[in-house]
């Protein structure tokens, strides 16, 4: 005698997972033809045609573009804006947060204390007024352009932003070029050496010990051994009413900037700081015991251990920042988000524009994850 | 010579501590003495006593404000009992609270009469904790009671906040820390169940249902929430013209499907480490699915993760401030229309200031009851 169908494990994990996928589809084209009905109502059609007309608005800084370009055009340069906010905001936070969480455990009182103020205090506070309060009550309540406060020889601070001197690349960047080029090649041959070397004696240490000095004595060498130098600094000088030359920081970029690191360095901060914390005192004990510096301590036995315990919520906290970054629109920076924004109001195309949007996000996303897993598992296999 | 040899060992042990010392003490007072000077002699604190209303509650109207106070009344009766009744973390919780709201009130910050208020909301708590310390031992299987009490004194407090007919109170004259905080709790309210269903959907042998989830999970904690807000705002006009939806739940929507995403990934992770022989067990008794998830493997997977889960709910109290760019006025939307009132022109950072040290005092209460509760249950001790 058989099991009837109805009673039969198998036959029933199909039909529910069809009677699921049922609802779902059925979820989903219910809102399918209630977004046709929708979008007829306000005569649109759902295409991608209008991303080839003109945008006709102004973006205040990026890439070059002009308002006579398309909507396409426009997104892109949210799109550029978006990652250089978040790759210079996560250079800021890491180390802003390293130093943090070496300084948490310090074995200085003092240098201790400030450190974990720091972190209670940013971490508490949403990130949106962060960035509002370093917006309107920091930077715009700056000096004006004439006024401005001169930190050093060509930095300049006004509410217009920040002005730093630029390097400007000369005919001797060329030559100097080719001068790293040889101390990279130099470079890998002594990493590779290094490697083999420890290898055959069979012994942990700095593979890059003789790679690092041997490129930066080429590096430092071909400098001066080029005949012109191969960068000038253009230097920002007030002309009229506003500084020209120079790099230029908006004051919309400083303030994102600026709270998109703070906030983040808090995070980062904990997470080096429990890493460091997590691994047990007794390996760096019986490292000390077995005669290994304290240098040597850190690097052989404390960083390798630590590392694979910072480097995941250390991604995560990647992805957050620039995710964060969308807050831009607070306060008038033009990035993917705001200047998808403006596109929805200006052609009222908000499913696909939305649709773009995620997909740039999700593609950042991923791409961030999969290089901090590739460098995970580096670190890992390097052990 | 205590003191002394206390400053030797932490501030001046050796040449390089004490010029870190010395650096960090100069930056200390100079950041300490500009801040100290600006705010007892350039800042105008005026702003905030006069906008006290509108940052608490918003635009709620003043002859309905009572139903606030009856809100509030009916948690401190709650906190009160549960504090006396539990003893230990809830007892000392229910008694900081006590003492904040008391020094509130004795404080002139506020007119009389909303001092009276805190007062009367003060002593019943203190009653209600009194009464609690006093049933403990008389009355068995009290725990459930309350915890039910808690459930029910949610939708208790949406319909007591709205009301009914005549004089009802529109969701978007909600404003102030009132919003904030409704907004974090209905977040954290619905997006817990949410996301404890997305992460055994996750973890489930269908692979239908195990897809759908993974996708939602993925695509959800791949964008920021902003986006999810302007969707919610945007999107749900269109794809639901039926449903009549005001900006606040719309809000109220994003938030929590937005978090329930991120609390599905930190349930799985308690999932994970559930030992294979929890489920063989269970099935070995005769428990099934249902019984054995909700008897068995939840209330470990869920007791390791603790922190984690806490850690979501500060972050999503946060983000409820992310609301302000869809245009509603919670905490910090009501500070930006007090900043633009040209009555108060020129004073963003007393403003800011103020909203964030309300911020920082619920966040870091949180963040500090979690550690609490950590040591408590011994989380994290292996």
């Amino acid at each position: 005698m058989s099991i009837p169908f109805w009673r039969d494990v198998r036959v029933l994990r199909v039909l529910l997972q069809v009677l699921f996928l049922i609802g779902i589809f059925l979820l989903a084209g219910v809102l399918y033809t209630n977004m046709l009905t929708g979008l007829s109502n306000l005569g649109l059609t759902l295409n991608l045609d209008f991303l080839g007309n003109e945008a006709g608005f102004d973006i205040s800084e990026g890439i070059e573009y002009e308002p006579s370009e398309t909507y396409l055009k426009a997104f892109w340069v949210g799109v550029v804006n978006t990652l250089k906010v978040s790759l210079i905001g996560i250079v800021c936070a890491t180390i802003l947060g390293l130093v943090v969480g070496i300084a948490r455990l310090s074995s200085n009182w003092l240098i201790r204390t400030i450190a974990a103020i720091y972190v209670e205090c940013f971490r508490n506070i949403p990130l949106l007024l962060q960035i509002l309060f370093w917006y309107t009550a920091v930077i715009l309540q700056l000096p004006r352009v004439r006024e401005s406060i001169s930190l050093f020889e060509g930095v300049f601070i006004n509410q217009r932003g920040v002005y730093l001197p630029s390097p400007e690349p000369t005919a001797g960047l060329n030559v100097w070029g080719g001068f790293l080029l040889a101390g990279l090649v130099l470079a890998v041959i002594l990493y590779i050496l290094r490697a083999k070397q420890l290898q055959r004696l069979e012994r942990p240490g700095f593979r890059a010990k003789w790679a690092l000095p041997a490129f930066l004595i080429v590096a430092v060498l071909g400098w001066f051994l080029t005949p012109e130098i191969p960068f000038t600094l253009d230097f920002p000088v007030l002309r009229g009413f506003n500084f020209v030359g120079g790099l230029s920081l908006s004051p919309e970029f400083s303030a994102l900037l600026i709270g998109l690191s703070v906030y983040t360095g808090a995070f980062i901060a904990e997470i080096v700081r429990s890493g460091i914390q997590a691994v047990a005192k007794g390996q760096r004990e019986a490292a000390r015991a077995v005669g290994l510096s304290e240098s040597q301590t850190l690097q052989l036995v404390v960083l390798p251990q630590a590392i694979p315990i910072i480097v995941p919520p250390l991604t995560s906290q990647y992805l957050n920042l620039a995710k964060n970054s969308s807050l831009a629109i607070a306060i008038g920076f033009p990035d993917v988000f705001s200047i998808g924004n403006t596109m929805m109001l200006q052609t009222g195309q908000s499913i696909p524009v939305f649709a773009m949007i995620m997909v740039s996000y999700l593609i950042m996303s991923l791409t961030t994850s999969a290089a901090m897993n590739w460098y995970n598992r580096w670190i890992t296999r390097n052990r | 010579m205590k003191i002394l040899s206390w400053l030797k060992d932490n501030l001046f042990s050796t040449w390089y501590n004490t010029l870190l010392t010395v650096l960090a003490l100069g930056f200390v007072y100079f950041l300490s003495k500009g801040i100290l000077v600006w705010a007892f002699t350039d800042a105008n604190w005026d702003v905030i006593p006069a906008n006290l209303q509108l940052f608490s509650v918003g635009a709620y109207p003043r002859s309905e404000i009572w139903r606030v106070w009856v809100v509030l009344y009916t948690v401190c009766a709650l906190l009160g009992l549960s504090g006396g009744i539990w003893g230990g973390l809830p007892f000392r919780f229910a008694i900081g609270i006590g003492s904040v709201g008391f020094v509130c009130a004795l404080l002139p910050l506020f007119e009389w009469a909303t001092r009276g208020w805190i007062f009367g909301n003060v002593a019943l708590l203190g009653a209600f904790l009194v009464l609690g310390v006093n049933v403990r031992g008389l009355v068995s299987k009290m725990r459930p009671w309350i915890l039910g009490a808690w459930l029910l004194s949610f939708p208790w407090t949406l319909i007591m906040l709205r009301g009914f007919g005549e004089n009802s109170v529109l969701t978007t004259n909600w404003g102030g820390l009132l919003l904030t905080l409704i907004l974090a709790a209905v977040g954290i309210v619905f997006c817990f169940p949410l996301g404890v269903l997305l992460a055994l959907g996750r973890r489930s042998s269908f692979p239908a249902v195990k897809w759908v989830s993974t996708a939602y999970i993925e695509l959800v904690r791949g964008v920021p929430l902003i986006t999810i807000l302007f969707m919610a705002q945007i999107m749900i006009p269109i794809f639901m013209p039926n449903v009549r939806l005001d900006k606040v739940l719309r809000a109220m929507l994003g938030i929590t499907f937005f978090s329930a995403a991120y609390m599905a990934e930190n349930v799985r992770g308690g999932l994970q480490a559930i030992p294979k022989g929890q489920y063989e067990a269970a099935h070995a008794l005769g428990l099934n699915y249902p019984l054995t998830t909700l008897f068995i493997i939840l209330p470990q997977a869920l007791r390791s993760v603790i922190p984690a889960i806490v850690g979501q709910f500060i972050a999503l109290f946060k983000d409820t401030s992310l609301v302000t760019i869809v245009g509603l006025l919670d905490l910090l939307g009501i500070a930006k229309t007090v900043i633009a009132n040209p009555d108060w022109l020129g004073l963003q950072a007393e403003v800011y200031l103020f909203v964030a040290v309300i911020y920082f005092v619920f966040s870091y209460s949180m963040s500090y009851v979690s550690q609490k509760i950590e040591t408590a249950l011994g989380v994290g001790k292996t």
